[in-house]
């Protein structure tokens, strides 16, 4: 018989069991607390108001606005990463590592400075004559969405490009002689290619985005509320700690969900082969 | 051809054409094709590269390459890896934009045509088959770029499908079929458009020995049929010469000849050609003494081989003689013109029995003869006589930069 790894993962176990599920379970077990005994009291009052209701789709929402955005940026870096030499790769992996090295709140206060009246982007349109006055993004779902999608970018890029560089230039180059063009290359060849790539990015940026509390609490403001911001608020306010859990739980179970359904998808017969 | 082989040995960057098709006229006509009416081939068109030169920033240089392929032709481009046959084929294809140099497809200039559109079949090293879609789909690809409608792409499909004897396996994926099975649908794929060039990638690298001589044959059967001009790359001299009327023996980036795969095996140009087609024994020595009929050449070791006709070298000039196992005889007694070796391994191959011998200088010896129930194999380390049959010698300067034979 096959020796057992088991002694080897054992530190690991033990260190996961202490530090991850333990704290999760109390988490878990906290959301039942109800005021009489356990109930689902907490789920039902969360559930059962408008506005939660509300902050929910627009945490969703803002997921996906993120997801679009950094896809559509993420792809031509992880072309343009694909067709690179040596040196101009190494310099798009170590601008694309820059944001991920620095402080999640010295980023967000970056982009108050940028999204700000005195800004640059305000400036630029002011200066071509694209505003008649400068105006600010900060306190808008734009300028939280622009902000989360240079915080997530990396997490799109470095699955993408840890699938190109596994996919050899020879499919390209067979598209290519058999007669299709560019578009038709990237739609039928590329795209196919990258989408396991893909699936692991938008979780990851879901599940970034939809968690990013300091970011859309300093840059989307009071006006626009995410679940992140509700749990502070039982915690920090209103001490509901069985409520604030039962939210975390919602929240967990929201990219839960988008995390199998995406796994889902990369199981596909056609996907299976070279992810 | 005896006066075009001579031309070609004055001028070695002529390319070898027979004297039929002597320009890129619109007439070259596809020949071999005997079941073209039934398959409606693309017809094969005459393919002329020349003074083709390329590089990559000093790597995988390729010189004033210049060849033809006839219509409905199989040549081979050999050499060993790294000698820029690769290059050669994606400059073909239009993978690459070569550096000077010209590539006409039946006779026209392919230098502002794109990849997409000169209408030339490609099979990949690896195959390059896409992994998301089925081997139906895969072989449809080109179809679908050249926008031909769908009942008809069908019916190509199952036509393609049937050619290549994978009639059930259209719903497959690439990754569910064997080496082989992908092999096919690559070269499916690449002649599905009617491809009036087929270029071929190192083909069999990928499969095993058994297999490789059935596919190999499969091919040559199918080329056969569609009557399709091919171009084929392949560091395997055993798979160029079965497949490839003619061979364009490359190294280095330089064509270095261009002939039958007899002529190459039988009268080399170059002592690179001589070495790398089948095994070769190479002697060093000096030119001692030139007759009308002979020229004697010292070796080394003092022994002397006296070729029966002039060589064109000046008495001194240091001269590399080469010849194969098979025209080395051996003997247990001395003569005049055998050379003392020691045996050091006989090994039996199939048919044959390959002696290996060292000279007394310790420059090792070849020689092969027919196995017969009753042949002597002689002991290791035995004292025997090389005789070797001087008329089927070939002799190359030592210094590989002057004058050929």
């Amino acid at each position: 018989m096959k020796a057992s790894g088991f002694p080897y993962v054992l530190p690991m176990l033990l260190l996961s069991v202490a530090f991850f599920a333990t704290p999760l379970a109390v988490l878990v077990g906290f959301s039942f607390i109800g005021p009489d005994g356990p109930s689902l009291h907490n789920y039902a009052r969360f559930l059962g108001d408008a506005f939660n209701y509300r902050v929910l789709i627009n945490t969703a929402k803002l997921g996906m606005q993120t997801i679009a955005s950094t896809t559509l940026l993420g792809i031509p870096i992880a072309l343009l990463y694909w067709h690179s030499g040596k040196t101009a790769r190494q310099v798009i992996i170590f601008l694309t590592l820059i944001p991920m090295l620095t402080s999640n709140v010295v980023r967000t206060f970056a982009w108050i400075v940028i999204l700000g009246r005195q800004g640059p982007i305000s400036e630029t349109f002011v200066a071509l004559g694209l505003a008649e006055r400068p105006f600010t993004l900060m306190s808008t779902e734009l300028g939280l969405v622009l902000a989360m999608c240079q915080i997530d970018l990396p997490l799109i890029i470095l699955p993408l490009i840890a699938i190109l560089s596994r996919t050899p230039v020879q499919f390209t180059e067979a598209a290519q002689v058999s007669g299709a063009g560019p578009w038709r290359i990237l739609v039928t060849v590329l795209l196919p290619m990258m989408l396991p790539g893909l699936l692991a990015g938008w979780i990851l940026v879901f599940a970034s985005t939809s968690a990013s509390f300091v970011t859309q609490a300093v840059i989307g403001g009071a006006r626009n509320v995410y679940v992140p911001q509700l749990i502070y608020r039982e915690v920090g306010t209103l001490f509901d700690w069985p409520m604030a859990s039962a939210i975390a739980v919602v929240l967990l179970l929201s990219t839960g969900i988008l995390l199998v359904a995406m796994t889902t998808i990369s199981r596909h017969r056609r996907l299976v082969g070279h992810a | 051809m005896p006066e075009t082989e001579a031309n070609i040995i004055d001028r070695p960057h002529l390319c070898l054409v027979p004297p039929r098709a002597e320009r890129f006229d619109d007439m070259a006509k596809p020949k071999g094709i005997f079941m073209a009416e039934a398959l409606k081939a693309g017809e094969g068109k005459q393919l002329s590269v020349r003074g083709l030169t390329h590089s990559y920033g000093g790597q995988n240089a390729i010189s004033d390459i210049s060849f033809e392929v006839e219509a409905g032709e199989i040549v081979a481009l050999l050499g060993p890896s790294g000698c820029g046959k690769s290059t050669v084929l994606r400059a073909i294809a239009g993978l690459i934009q070569p550096r000077s140099g010209a590539v006409q497809l039946g006779g026209q200039n392919l230098a502002n045509v794109s990849a997409r559109s000169r209408g030339i079949g490609m099979v990949f090293q690896n195959y390059a088959l896409f992994p998301h879609l089925t081997v139906a789909e895969n072989i449809a690809y080109p179809l679908a770029c050249q926008h031909m409608p769908r009942v008809e792409r069908r019916e190509r499909v199952e036509e393609m499908l049937s050619l290549v004897q994978l009639k059930s396996y259209g719903n497959r994926l690439p990754r569910e079929l064997s080496g082989g099975q992908q092999q096919r649908v690559a070269v499916a794929r690449a002649i599905a458009g009617r491809p009036s060039l087929l270029l071929l990638d190192e083909p069999f690298g990928a499969l095993d020995r058994a297999l490789r001589f059935d596919l190999q044959v499969e091919l040559l059967h199918l080329q056969k049929t569609l009557g399709i001009t091919t171009l084929i790359v392949t560091h395997d001299q055993e798979e160029a010469q079965s497949l490839a009327g003619r061979l364009v023996l490359m190294n280095k980036g330089n064509v270095e000849q261009i002939d039958t795969p007899m002529a190459v095996y039988d009268r080399p140009k170059t002592l690179f050609v001589n070495t790398f087609i089948g095994q070769a024994n190479v002697l060093h020595g000096t030119v001692e003494r030139l007759d009308a009929e002979a020229t004697t050449v010292a070796l080394p070791n003092g022994n002397t081989v006296v070729l029966p006709r002039r060589l064109n070298f000046t008495v001194g000039s240091k001269v590399t003689i080469t010849f194969r196992p098979e025209d080395v005889r051996l003997s247990t007694n001395p003569s005049d013109f055998a050379l003392p070796a020691r045996l050091t391994v006989s090994v039996p191959l199939g048919p044959t029995l390959v002696h290996d011998l060292v000279l007394d200088d310790g420059t090792g010896l070849r020689a092969s003869q027919v196995r017969g129930p009753y042949t002597f194999i002689p002991e290791p380390g035995a004292q025997l006589f090389a005789e070797i049959d001087t008329l089927r010698c070939h002799a190359f300067p030592s210094d590989p930069e002057t004058s050929r034979e």
